[in-house]
């Protein structure tokens, strides 16, 4: 935690960066939260991101706060990943942030893409055991039984979209949810319309997803979105060999195609 | 005139009987995994009567997530539009908080007044509320600080008072308390003496001083910065509006096709990039922050002019729920403590 | 089975159920821009059905929606009501793509009025730019349906270009009369090459015009840019900010005071709303 405040207060001095986006203590011990980090004297509010929900890239592309300057952030591999993955997506720059690793207790500064890409392949991601254990009992259910016990998850969804709002993959500024000529996806919250809404972003998510679970942790009713984002990536990655948040620069799975393919329809 | 009782708490059990079979659902805390709302019970034992605090308010009861507001239906060139059926359940409320009660009274107040809403209004004459007073409260708690507390009785219809592990205090305050009473009177016996029950309520500290808060805040409205600081790490989700007990905020969609369909409403918030964009594609607020000031300023500043109380109850829902720890007790304390 | 919005014997009636409306009269007044005239399919509703100038309604199309337009006709005309609307998304649309004969839905009237009755004797000046003239439409038939209850009228409007400029009949209509002084103008560049009125800015016509504020009440409807420029040239002719009248828009959902969409500070703009002094503005943050 010192070496991420000693490396704060010199970027922040030397101006390389206006803001360090990282965590702070919260209203709940052990749960500590997003700040934004300006000025010197703050930067002891600095605290390690364990237990903390938020994929602090989120905020990589919010106007609000790219109007403070360019960013550290202080980043955990799963947030890594989402750099990198916004990067195949052309919404970060090369260079256009500072990365401070943090893993295991240790800082390393990622100057620009290639260092993250670096840094990432070393810590290839894996689920964790908890996950697959959940996954696991879902894909023994029958389809009849593994539906009707998604639908009940979806039942209690309020359309809140904090899902939406905490995912970093989710910047479209007008949501498919929003647009109304046709409105695709209804908007209220009654049983098919939380159905197709979840379905969708599932489908908008596969082959981008990288797995930080904040939509999971960010619903207010508990539903385990992430599991489903997580077993279309698994999907992806078996039928295409590609998983999301490795390279800088890469094709979007779903929107490209190699010779190599197995589906033949488009030779 | 409220009537002072006791209840004991094997007795519970006697009275949902006796609310059940006079053609009752009962609504009250129930848990599901980590989180708990208000559903459907058929005994005490099913209710979660230990948490501070459910996750989901109970505003569903009297304000569903998602209605009908009338339907429509053409045949050949003729065009018929009907009301959808209005006929909920009678309905018993168990185990609110004396906040979530309160919040009654400020739903009560937006839907009722002119033009009335039938839709809230015959939910709510269908509904009747049984409070539990709070023994405990959290970090997030501060109805204190918004002029109620741990006992208050606003807008219960009946409020238990823990006394001691055996059972409450029951304050009888309205008809319909009495009414629900009267289905099981023999669970009921004489009063308890009044210095026991104070006691037992929980201790919740005043965060921030209510009177003049209103004023001190419309002078806060130009100082950007201070809105900005407070909103940067509000990711701008529903999730606040959507857990508390007060917030009404809706929206009207049509769904159906040109030959047959409905108007629905459902719930929506100030805190949603679109809420307020034009047509035209003008936002009057285009920024997270003028966003997190209409919360706060709709909330504790503009509802006193408009309902005469503040619009919220101090339940910590918002707190709790939110994704992005934006504690509203803080960020109000700061508020009412700026320069 | 009891009229649309006034009550069916079931407890206090359904504030969303909207009146039918037959579409008797549709004028193209400009590019994407229409006017409909409405008349009530229940005719016993019509009849009882009454507003004054300033008010407004949700009219829609069941599948799509509803939209907030004012009533652009004048309260002395019974028997329908008129809208005015530019083809801008999903619910203007469906209503621009409605013919002559088909059924819509209207909720109304809603929102409070311009004080029509104190202003008798007064002279009356109404500036507009574009597709903001119907809501002061209604205010001038009004006022011109009762001559003689009201002093001078000046009426100075403009658009973009000619074809841009609605309600062009009327405007002409109300120019031959000689009881009303009218300047029409369009932007520079705006002009065709048999055009006849002025060419320029708004502000700067009203300028021209210079109308007196002797006893005399202004109403300014129009884009923002055009509104911010009028202002001073009002007030350099006298017109004190508690006598210029203009009417807000917002995104509106129910129309009453329920939804929460059009708060604006204090108020709700679909309540305490639409019409609002330039002096009641001014106390008002501006997020509308």
């Amino acid at each position: 935690m010192e070496a991420l405040r000693a490396k704060a207060r010199e970027l922040l001095e030397s101006r390389t960066v206006q803001v360090v986006v990282g965590h702070e203590q919260g209203s709940v011990p052990g749960r500590p939260r997003p700040v934004f980090v300006r000025k010197i004297e703050d930067v002891d509010r600095l605290v390690a991101g364990e237990g903390g929900t938020i994929n602090l890239a989120v905020y990589l592309l919010k106007p609000e706060v790219q109007a403070l300057g360019r960013p550290a952030l202080v980043a955990d591999p799963a947030a890594l990943r989402t750099v990198l993955q916004l990067a195949s997506e052309n919404q970060i720059r090369d260079g256009a942030l500072v990365a401070l690793a943090l893993d295991d207790g240790r800082l390393t500064e990622l100057k620009d893409l290639a260092a993250i890409e670096a840094f990432v392949a070393e810590r290839p991601a894996g689920l964790p055991a908890e996950d697959q254990q959940r996954i696991a009992e879902i894909e023994a259910m029958s389809r009849e039984d593994r539906w009707t016990w998604w639908l009940e998850q979806f039942s209690r969804c309020l359309k809140c979209y904090a899902c939406r709002a905490a995912c970093p993959m989710c910047y479209c500024p007008r949501c498919v949810v929003e647009c109304n000529q046709p409105q695709w996806v209804p908007a209220a919250a009654h049983p098919r319309g939380n159905l197709e809404w979840h379905l969708c972003r599932a489908m908008h998510l596969a082959g981008r997803c990288v797995g930080c679970g904040a939509c999971a942790r960010a619903c207010p009713v508990g539903i385990p979105l992430d599991l489903l984002t997580q077993v279309l990536a698994r999907q992806i990655e078996a039928d295409f060999g590609v998983r999301a948040g490795t390279r800088a620069k890469a094709d979007y799975v779903l929107a490209s195609f190699r010779t190599t393919d197995k589906e033949d329809f488009i030779r | 005139m409220a009537d002072a009782r006791t209840l004991r708490r094997e007795s519970l059990a006697r009275w949902f009987e006796a609310i059940r079979a006079a053609g009752r659902r009962i609504l009250a805390p129930r848990a599901r995994g980590d989180t708990t709302a208000f559903e459907e019970v058929t005994a005490p034992s099913e209710v979660a009567m230990d948490c501070v605090q459910t996750t989901l308010s109970p505003k569903a009861a009297v304000f569903p997530r998602c209605e009908e507001l009338l339907r429509y239906e053409r045949q050949g060139k003729d065009l018929r539009v009907t009301d959808p059926p209005l006929q909920p359940p009678e309905t018993v409320l168990f185990g609110v908080r004396p906040c979530d009660a309160a919040a009654m009274e400020v739903l009560d107040a937006v839907f009722s007044a002119d033009p009335p809403d039938r839709f809230f209004q015959t939910r709510r004459a269908r509904t009747t509320v049984i409070a539990i007073a709070c023994t405990q409260a959290d970090a997030a708690c501060f109805c204190t600080s918004v002029g109620l507390s741990p006992g208050s009785t606003l807008g219960s219809d009946i409020l238990l008072t823990p006394t001691d592990g055996a059972g409450f205090a029951a304050d009888v305050l309205t008809d319909k308390g009495r009414r629900i009473v009267e289905l099981c009177p023999e669970a009921f016996g004489p009063a308890v003496a009044a210095q026991e029950r104070r006691a037992v309520l929980a201790q919740v500290p005043v965060r921030f001083e209510l009177k003049g808060l209103s004023d001190r805040l419309a002078a806060l409205f130009d100082r950007e910065e201070l809105w900005v600081d407070q909103s940067l790490r509000c990711l701008g989700c529903g999730t606040c509006a959507f857990v508390c007990p007060v917030c009404a905020c809706f929206d009207i969609q049509d769904e159906g096709t040109g030959r047959s369909g409905a108007r629905l409403r459902c719930w929506d918030s100030c805190g949603f990039s679109l809420f307020t964009l034009h047509a035209s594609g003008h936002n009057p607020r285009h920024l997270q922050s003028q966003r997190w000031r209409q919360r706060v300023m709709h909330k504790f500043s503009y509802a006193v002019g408009r309902l005469g109380r503040i619009a919220c109850v101090g339940c910590g829902r918002c707190s709790r729920a939110c994704p992005a720890d934006m504690n509203l007790a803080d960020h109000l304390q700061a508020l009412a403590e700026a320069k | 089975m009891g009229c649309a919005c006034h009550g069916d014997g079931n407890g206090s009636a359904n504030v969303y159920r909207p009146y039918l409306m037959r579409i008797e009269r549709i004028i193209d007044e400009a590019p994407a821009i229409k006017t409909f005239r409405l008349v009530f399919v229940h005719e016993e509703e019509g009849r009882s059905f009454t507003f004054l100038a300033g008010q407004f309604g949700e009219y829609g199309v069941f599948g799509e929606g509803e939209s907030t337009f004012c009533i652009a006709s004048s309260p002395t005309r019974k028997g329908y009501i008129e809208c005015t609307f530019r083809q801008v998304g999903r619910v203007t649309t469906a209503l621009a793509d409605r013919d002559v004969g088909d059924v819509i839905s209207f909720r109304g009237p809603y929102g409070n009025v311009f004080p029509v009755e104190q202003w008798r004797g007064k002279n009356l000046v109404f500036v507009a730019g574009g597709i903001a003239l119907p809501p002061l439409r209604s205010v001038i038939w009004n006022v011109l349906d009762l001559r003689q209850d009201y002093g001078d009228i000046t009426i100075v409007y403009g658009a973009r270009s000619v074809a841009d400029l609605v309600y062009k009949h009327e405007l002409e209509e109300w120019k031959a009369r000689g009881d009303v002084r009218v300047l029409t103008t369009v932007d520079p560049g705006g002009q065709t090459p048999d055009w006849k009125g002025e060419v320029g800015f708004v502000p700067a016509v009203v300028e021209k015009a210079a109308p007196s504020a002797r006893d005399a009440v202004a109403l300014v409807c129009g884009p923002p840019i055009m509104i911010k420029l009028t202002l001073p040239v009002l007030e350099k002719l006298g017109f004190a900010p508690d006598n210029i009248y203009t009417t807000l828009e917002n995104r509106m959902k129910c129309g009453v005071g329920k939804c929460g969409r059009c708060n604006v500070g204090p108020y709700y703009v679909c309540k305490d709303g639409p019409v609002f002094t330039f002096a009641q503005l001014a106390d008002l943050p501006p997020e509308y």
